[in-house]
């Protein structure tokens, strides 16, 4: 028998952004929290110390902060006839493990999302007619506005220290920014880090052609900066090791240099570590949430009975422990019936690989996730007429690398040998030379691609894995041909010694053994019903009104960018909305 | 009929292979012929000597110590990565093991064999030393460097049968960890002296750019320092 544990107000399952977000502002309200994270407890320090982080090996390759596939993974496959087999290395996307979640690994690009962006199903019709919209192609608007959200978006900026410039503040187009974004309430609490060379190089390209270049929104803060909650962060010194590292200078924004110190010490909130949750419980009417199960550091079944349930994991695990409970109807894809798995999306990637001559230099080396970097986003959303292109959505351009980790991140032309005497001296020559200019592309969603329980393999304790059926539709690879000629375009204007495309082509099939991108998408949507979706607008269970769930789980769709930035700005939105009613009247906050 | 395990293969392969005249194909030998000084009294833990004279041959081929910059061999890639067998990765302790194995799936699916690190080391080399006799007479390593190389590049096409594991994926793991090796901080046994971050100019674990970052366009003067500590 499960032990029982003394019932409380609310528990949390998943403690990264959206668990931090939803644990500080539950607490806030008085309620008692239990916060359970399936990871070891991680912070700063002595997790993320310098000089132990700056280990290429060990956290860029191996990914000792990733979660460990050996006991849980996904299954692929690409169509629904095929069988699924197991993600048994990593490759295409990386999770998170741990207090933190993947906001400790992540990139720290805080993206906002283009206003139409929430509404694209409607904006696309508005724009180009119904029949424009494949019929497969199964995308819909958020049930909620870009002005609703807007405040959240800003407080979780300010939150997190983001670095950048204002381009559209309220109404007023500005300099330096970004003229495609929506209009913001205020500027970004701290300035943008120095540019990298190649975005220099990148800005007076794309000025050339007319485009409007701006610095990458970047959750590494430029100079010392306490935050609304007053906690305080230094500034970034752009060391290289930001994505798929800790950070050990309190510079990028992760859930625990921006939100958890000050959590540490409420009475009222419990963080237990080591607890992977089984499934969410519910009453005999199945109507109401009534905890969950979990399986502790020790082995042992667990029960925590809560009125409240967050499930705020990462997307994919979200979807999975939402089909491992029972709640919802299963997606369909034969019938299109059912709301819990549909619409699972991803990132359409590409990029061209820039080779200089060697007086050129670019010192890799010294980056950020986000920081230093340029962006331009012409080519996003629907900043640009699709009329005569034949596909929707589009892309972010970004120029610079993340960092110059040997390993991982050497760009050789690709007529490069891969070993001997000339993969020695290529390596000597491109690697101090040598940028990628890069893309975020949208995804649009479609009735034969989505998330279901996997028949056959089991994680540790012998539950069933997530599916993902995957791959590209011809509105992606056409939308991503396109943006690479317009990036080709930008980098002979840089008159580089070579260059080289990336790129998935009409009939290529996703490949899970290289890393695209960890932004994965949908199978627990937002919508304005339960038949089109799982939660309402709030983030709300349409089968428990007591169960809410956060994370880029919610897109209809993915879009051109990054998904924290919108994932929070739910995650705040849902919160207010709690705390100002739900709280007072449990129920609820959208009928049916 | 009973399949054959990995044991039972394994016992077979090592055992068919002609007896390997280790002491022929000692290490010295080897980086005598191939013109390395190794200075290292490094003795490896989980590669046998043939193994290892195999491992020494190929990661010299890989990278060579020929026409400027650090040698596999001279860097310490061997001694890497026969470090990396007795950790959990060699294990396969990072990856999802449980079966069934669809090994025919579709490669986009990306590795789906039932063999950790260690393993396909253990099954790839007895096969390549067996397929270089067969065709040449020779255990890989005493070919001449032409030939090691015209195997190689066989065996990256996967032109070469083997009968366990596929010699593409042999030769993808052999030259994945060699370039780990090469270029990890020199805490893992590799990159000695921090030769190969020197040879491209990365300042390895420096991670402070306070000092440069505004200096766009200018060649970055410090040389790379490890984790340990140590400037080069």
């Amino acid at each position: 028998m499960a032990e029982r544990k003394k019932p409380v107000d609310a528990v949390i399952i998943g403690y990264g952004w959206t668990g931090a977000i939803m644990a500080k502002a539950l607490t806030d309200a008085g309620l008692s929290v239990v916060a359970l994270e399936r990871g070891p407890a991680l912070d700063t320090s002595p997790d993320f110390e310098y000089p132990r982080i700056a280990d290429e090996l060990k956290y860029g390759v191996r990914g000792d902060l990733w979660q460990p596939l050996a006991k849980e993974t996904v299954t692929v496959r690409h169509t629904v006839n095929d069988t699924a087999v197991p993600y048994r290395k990593y490759g295409s996307f990386i999770l998170g493990n741990g207090v933190g979640g993947a906001g400790v690994h992540w990139n720290g690009m805080v993206w906002r999302v283009s206003p139409e962006d929430l509404r694209f199903r409607s904006h696309i019709e508005q724009r180009y007619g119904k029949a424009f919209i494949p019929k497969d192609m199964t995308i819909q608007d958020y049930p909620v506005t870009f002005a609703e959200l807007e405040p959240h978006f800003d407080h979780f900026e300010k939150v997190c220290g983001v670095s950048g410039i204002a381009g559209n503040l309220r109404g007023h187009i500005r300099a330096g920014g970004n003229p495609f974004e929506g209009a913001r309430g205020d500027e970004y609490p701290t300035p943008p880090l120095p540019e990298i060379y190649f975005g220099q190089l990148f800005d007076k390209a794309t000025a050339e052609l007319g485009y409007k270049s701006f610095p990458l929104p970047a959750a590494n803060s430029s100079v010392a900066y306490t935050n609304p909650y007053g906690v305080r962060l230094g500034p970034c010194n752009m060391c290289g090791f930001c994505e798929r590292f800790g950070c050990f200078l309190y510079s990028k924004a992760s859930p625990q240099t921006t939100i958890l110190p000050i959590l540490a010490d409420r009475k009222n909130l419990e963080v237990r570590t080591g607890a992977y949750v089984t499934k969410i419980l519910r009453d005999k009417t199945r109507t109401m949430a009534t905890g969950v199960r979990y399986i502790d550091e020790n082995g042992s079944e667990v029960e925590q009975p809560a009125d409240l349930v967050v499930l705020s994991a990462f997307q994919l695990h979200n979807v999975r422990l939402l089909l491992l409970s029972g709640i919802g109807t299963p997606y369909d894809p034969g019938s299109g019936k059912g709301v819990v798995g549909k619409n699972y999306a991803y990132q359409m990637s590409s990029g061209t690989a820039v080779y200089f001559n060697e007086d050129v230099e670019i010192n890799p080396f010294i980056g950020a996730g986000a920081a230093g970097k340029r962006a331009i986003d012409e080519f996003n959303s629907d900043h640009y007429d699709h009329a005569e292109l034949g596909f929707i959505g589009g892309s972010l351009i970004l120029a610079g690398a993340t960092g110059g980790r040997p390993i991982d991140q050497m760009m050789l032309p690709p007529d490069t040998p891969a070993w001997g005497t000339g993969w020695k001296a290529a390596v000597r020559k491109h690697y101090g030379h040598s940028a990628p200019i890069g893309t975020l592309g949208s995804v649009m969603s479609y009735r034969d691609r989505y998330l279901s329980l996997d028949p056959t393999y089991t994680d540790g304790h012998g539950l069933p894995l997530l599916r993902i059926t995957f791959d590209w539709h011809d509105n992606e690879t056409r939308m991503a041909a396109y943006t690479a000629a317009k990036i080709e375009e930008i980098v002979r204007a840089m008159k580089p010694e070579k260059q080289a495309t990336a790129l998935i082509r009409p009939g290529d099939h996703y490949d899970v053994r290289f890393y695209q991108s960890t932004h994965t998408t949908g199978g627990a949507i937002m919508g304005s019903n339960p038949g089109n979706s799982v939660v309402n607008r709030y983030s709300q269970s349409w089968d428990l009104p007591n169960l809410f769930v956060y994370g880029a789980s919610a897109f209809p769709q993915n879009f051109g960018g990054a998904p924290t930035g919108l994932l929070a700005g739910l995650a705040y939105f849902s919160a207010a909305k709690i705390r100002d009613f739900y709280l007072k009247s449990p129920g609820p906050l959208v009928q049916a | 009929m009973r399949q054959p395990s990995l044991f039972d293969r394994r016992r077979f392969l090592l055992g068919a292979a002609p007896a390997v005249t280790i002491a022929a194909l000692g290490v010295s030998a080897c980086a005598q012929r191939n013109g390395h000084t190794d200075p290292s009294t490094y003795s490896p833990t989980y590669f046998s000597a043939a193994e290892w004279v195999f491992i020494n041959a190929a990661v010299g081929r890989l990278i060579p110590a020929e026409e400027g910059g650090p040698g596999g061999v001279q860097a310490g890639v061997p001694e890497f990565i026969d470090r990396q067998m007795e950790l959990p990765y060699g294990h396969g302790a990072y990856f999802y093991m449980k079966g069934p194995f669809l090994p025919d799936s579709p490669a986009t699916l990306g590795y789906q064999l039932r063999y950790s690190p260690r393993e396909i080391y253990r099954l790839g080399i007895a096969a390549a030393n067996l397929a270089t006799q067969e065709s040449q007479g020779k255990a890989f390593a005493l070919l001449a460097p032409v030939d090691q190389d015209s195997f190689l590049e066989r065996m990256e096409k996967g032109d070469v049968h083997f009968p366990s594991v596929p010699s593409l994926v042999f030769f993808g793991q052999l030259l994945g960890n060699c370039k780990e090796g090469y270029f990890a901080d020199p805490l893992y046994g590799g990159n000695r002296g921090m030769l190969a971050w020197q040879w491209i100019g990365f300042p390895g674990a420096r991670a402070d750019f306070t000092d440069w970052m505004d200096q766009a366009g200018r060649i970055y003067p410090y040389g790379p320092v490890s984790i340990s500590g140590v400037r080069a």
